[in-house]
């Protein structure tokens, strides 16, 4: 029974004239692009020098700044509110003023310093860069004044698992993660009520189908379709971007699947209660989003607030971020991740016995 | 009665039937006996109640009180084995128009339990008795309607139910077309098919065994056609039809 | 012009009539604004580390003491070798782990020279630029305690616009742009092929109706819609989560009038562009969610972006509704500095209806 209905969705979503097209160029648009926007890393920002002093010394820090990788010194203003006017037209990040004096301060006293004025509208860049710029200076401050004032204390770090620190490596497997989320749980969210709204759901709950058969008829396809996207992004995720598992590929297969069953969970069960495809949509989407947004994806759940940290942990696709990155960056088997797996796998359970139940036959 | 009907199986039993929605009482409390291999003609207005009566009867919906029997089965407790031994064709065409002809009949065949030889032959077969074979890989959706509706009709009776249910079969149908889809009914019942039957054709109700005619949710009347006009005094169905009505107090929906 | 606005009223009436969705539509905003506004930060904190400290003296449990006092660090765990660090790590228990060399505080005093060596979890290089930078702030305190020796200050910071660096100033704008156009393009598009689809559209098409009032009667319910959501996501920022509107208020609402226009112009489009429901949502859902929220520097600075998607972002309307609501409600500049972003969605608007319109036409031709 179950092979006969899952060979007429199969059908269906090929005959679509628009379904197969999403299904094969989404995933590849997406994977191409994506990785090179979702970018936090901080370099070439603009900075305004106001150089008050017009020194040599002065110079050569506005030299140095200039040639560290994060800062580019695109203007120079005659005066703060010239530069702050730079900033309200958005064609720099950062002022740096230079005091008059700076360089005497520096070569009496021994202490010379300098403002920095951040846009902290743009959060990240605004404050990693003054932080960064910081840094810069105070490194600079300490050459120039010898050995007198000097850090004691030497903090060497080692980056593991990305040492490059390449961006594109941690949003790559994110990135695999939302698109896994949005087909295979958007689909079936319009597949159930899309029958309700064609008529033919009436056909098929006038026969004896068990609902666990018919759920799964539903489910099966678009696992299949998950293994597709998935194939197809884990090969360009290493073409492209050179990032492939470092853990078990064939684990990461078995808990990728567990991830696609929550999701076209979820989506069937949110089929099940709408009465219009327009329903699902809104509903499934309201629930993307704050999947999406609440997941670690883009800011960690450790920045969260604690009620919020809490609201996360009922948020299925932070688990599977939480693997996607341990086994895809790190190469964590397993045993590394029980928490996680455990806590799909009672989701996938849940969702899917929720879309039994929630499946009506008669009314 | 007058084909004897009686003394034959009963394939539905219903007695006490009613299904309210709030403060509507859409079915009130109906109780009639369908024999096998009878045409029975399910009429009323729209509104009536005749969908939801027969929604129950398919155990779609669940009756507010009241027992229904199909096939000797429970509608209420029993309600796969009743799927199992039945037919249904809703007023709506709801085969899926993304298969093709014989893909439909396969899916169903296939949920009914058939195994693939036999789908593969009985639709080999129904699509000659339907002439219909130069359609077998056409898609549904590109059928015109009266053709949707014959196979419809087939796919419903393909695994050859007991009963089959059908709601306003003909609705938006030229009338050869509702000829030609009389012929298939009949062909079904004299295979030993009860065909149980909602229309608002009353020249439809005169090719019925026994028709009953509900008003307001109650069954107002159950006879052969024959025995209604002689009791109302009228020369046809319709006759029949409009003094019924006339006591009628829902509006038309 | 009276058969117009009975069309109006049809439209609505069609809204209204389904409960649920109108819940939707109007809760969905007013529940991520706050929940986005609340929970959504860039700022690195509550890291969980873990120490191996071979030290044990002085320095080192001054050290260890600061950072399990700062409210950037979690002490999780202590460990006494180097194999259980990077279990740790391995198993995501901790993001970084601190060592501490032997005899540190004698280092310190004798030899002027101690080190501390940070082993981060790169997977995400901000928070691991982040931690170095935390414990390098660290280090010179606890090093200003022992030795009274301190590290120079050499530069005064100063946060312009949102002193006290809160996320929800930079987020705010964002998911006010997500939400105006997902939804407005969403509606409309559907409501649109729906009629399509169930084949009403032909019935209206031959009424004595222009098409043009027929495709502005279904845009003006969504409109008023938006301008619901528009008020309930600006009071919301700033009576709960505080973002102050700096500027002129007028143009704001101004500017998110003409973003709405926009947003409704695009769910035009493609309504003119696809005949099923199910394409018509996946095309608003899924094609523009994803470019929204990465390219609109919603939450990716686009000038981080390489060349060649920087001039993709350009045709991104959201792009340039988030910048003109950043410098009107969070910098309060005004209105002359948001004329670019202005004229582009005017433009952008004044394009995609001309479009579909034509295509309209020519789909009734």
């Amino acid at each position: 029974m179950l092979k006969y209905l899952i060979e007429k969705e199969f059908k269906v979503i090929m005959r679509n004239k628009f379904l197969p097209k999403l299904i094969l160029v989404y995933p590849v648009v997406m994977m191409l692009l994506m990785p090179w926007a979702a970018n936090l890393d901080i370099k070439d920002i603009k900075v305004a020098v106001v150089d008050n002093d017009r020194s040599p010394l002065s110079m050569e820090l506005v030299n140095k700044i200039n040639s560290s990788t994060y800062f580019i010194v695109e203007k120079y203003a005659v005066s703060y509110k010239e530069a702050k006017e730079m900033i309200q037209n958005n064609e720099v990040d950062l002022i740096l003023e230079i005091p008059e004096n700076y360089e005497k301060d520096q070569i009496r006293e021994n202490s010379a310093k300098v403002n920095i004025s951040v846009n902290a509208v743009n959060g990240t860049r605004g404050a990693m860069g003054g932080a960064y710029l910081s840094n810069i200076i105070s490194e600079f401050f300490s050459q120039k004044s010898g050995s007198g004032q000097a850090a004691l204390i030497d903090v060497a770090t080692q980056t593991r698992y990305n040492p490059t620190m390449d961006y594109k490596k941690f949003m790559v497997p994110a990135l695999m993660t939302m698109l896994l989320t949005m087909l295979c749980g958007f689909l079936p969210a319009l597949n159930i009520v899309s029958e309700k709204e064609a008529g033919t759901i009436e056909q098929i709950n006038v026969t004896p189908i068990p609902k666990f058969t018919f759920i799964l008829s539903k489910l099966i396809p678009y696992w299949i379709i998950g293994f597709i996207v998935l194939t197809i992004v884990i090969i360009l995720a290493k073409i492209i971007y050179g990032v492939s598992p470092v853990g078990s590929l064939a684990i990461f297969y078995l808990l990728a699947s567990v991830f696609v069953l929550v999701v076209s969970g979820l989506g069937l069960v949110i089929s099940n209660y709408s009465n219009t495809m327009q329903q699902a949509m809104f509903v499934m989407f309201f629930f993307m989003l704050v999947m999406i947004m609440m997941a670690g994806l883009f800011t960690p759940i450790d920045s969260m607030p604690g009620w919020a940290q809490v609201i996360s942990g009922f948020n299925p696709m932070r688990y599977f971020i939480e693997i996607m990155r341990m086994l895809y960056l790190k190469g964590s088997g397993l045993a590394d991740l029980t928490r996680q797996v455990a806590a799909l796998l009672l989701f996938a359970f849940t969702f899917n016995l929720w879309a039994i139940i929630s499946y009506k036959k008669k009314n | 009665m007058s084909k004897g009907f009686s003394d034959r199986e009963k394939v539905i039993e219903v007695s006490g039937l009613t299904k309210k929605f709030g403060n509507f009482t859409a079915v009130d409390n109906i109780s009639f006996d369908v024999y096998k291999g009878e045409i029975f003609g399910f009429l009323g207005a729209n509104g009536a109640g005749k969908t939801t009566a027969m929604r129950m009867l398919c155990a779609l919906s669940i009756p507010t009180s009241g027992t229904a029997l199909v096939a000797n089965f429970d509608t209420m407790r029993e309600s796969d084995k009743v799927k199992s031994n039945i037919g249904y064709m809703s007023q709506k065409f709801s085969l899926y128009e993304d298969l093709k002809v014989w893909e439909n009949f396969r899916l169903f065949g296939g949920i009914y339990g058939m195994n693939e030889k036999e789908i593969a032959e009985k639709s080999n077969l129904m699509l000659d008795e339907l002439g219909f074979m130069s359609e077998k890989e056409t898609l549904v959706k590109s059928l015109p309607l009266g053709w949707k509706q014959k196979l419809a009709f087939s796919v419903a009776i393909f695994h050859k139910p007991r009963v089959v249910f059908l709601d306003e079969p003909t609705g938006g149908v030229d009338p050869s077309t509702r000829r030609q889809f009389w012929e298939l009914i009949y062909k079904a019942a004299h295979d030993g098919i009860t065909v149980f039957v909602t229309t608002h054709y009353m020249d439809e109700a005169e090719y019925c065994d026994r028709v009953s005619i509900m008003v307001d949710g109650r069954i107002d009347a159950l006879d052969t056609p024959r025995n209604l006009k002689i009791k109302f005094n009228v020369e046809g169905m319709e006759g029949v039809f409009l003094k019924l009505a006339r006591g009628a107090n829902r509006k038309e929906i | 012009m009276k058969q117009f606005l009975i069309f109006v009223k049809k439209e609505f009436m069609h809204i209204f009539r389904d409960s649920r969705t109108i819940l939707i539509l109007l809760l969905m905003p007013a529940i991520q604004i706050i929940l986005f506004g609340f929970a959504l930060s860039n700022e690195v904190k509550n890291i969980d580390i873990a120490i191996y400290d071979q030290s044990h003296d002085a320095a080192s449990r001054l050290v260890i003491r600061k950072i399990s006092e700062s409210p950037y660090f979690n002490l999780v765990a202590s460990v006494d070798n180097l194999n259980d660090a990077n279990k740790l790590l391995q198993s995501g228990k901790a993001k970084v782990v601190a060592v501490f060399e032997s005899n540190l505080y004698n280092k310190i005093l004798h030899e002027g020279r101690g080190s501390v060596q940070i082993i981060t979890d790169g997977t995400d290089p901000n928070t691991s630029n982040a931690v170095t930078r935390y414990v390098q702030a660290i280090i010179g305190e606890a090093q200003l305690d022992m030795t009274h020796i301190a590290l120079p200050v050499t530069a005064e910071l100063s946060m312009l616009y949102n002193p006290q660096m809160k996320s929800s100033y930079s987020f705010v704008p964002g998911v006010m742009g997500m939400i105006l156009m997902l939804i407005c393009a969403m509606m409309t598009s559907i409501s649109i092929v729906r009629e399509k689809e169930v084949g009403t559209m032909e019935v209206l098409l031959v009424s004595p109706m222009k098409p043009i009032y027929i495709i502005l009667s279904k845009a003006v319910p969504y409109f008023t819609l938006s301008l619901v959501n528009l008020t309930t996501v600006l009071l919301l920022s700033v009576f709960l989560l505080g973002v102050p509107i700096s500027g002129s208020i007028f143009w704001l609402i101004i500017v998110s009038v003409i973003f709405i226009l926009v947003a409704l112009s695009i769910g035009l489009l493609i309504s003119t562009l696809v005949d099923t429901q199910v394409a018509a949502m996946l095309i608003s859902g899924l094609v523009f969610m994803m470019p929204v929220m990465l390219l609109s520097g919603m939450i990716f600075p686009v000038e981080n972006m390489p060349f060649i998607l920087r001039a993709i972002v350009q045709f991104i309307p959201a792009k340039w509704y988030i910048l003109a609501v950043k410098k009107l409600m969070i910098q309060g500049l005004p209105v002359g500095y948001v004329l670019t972003e202005i004229s582009v969605l005017v433009g952008m608007a004044v394009v995609f209806t001309t479009i579909s319109l034509k295509k309209f036409r020519i789909r009734l031709a």
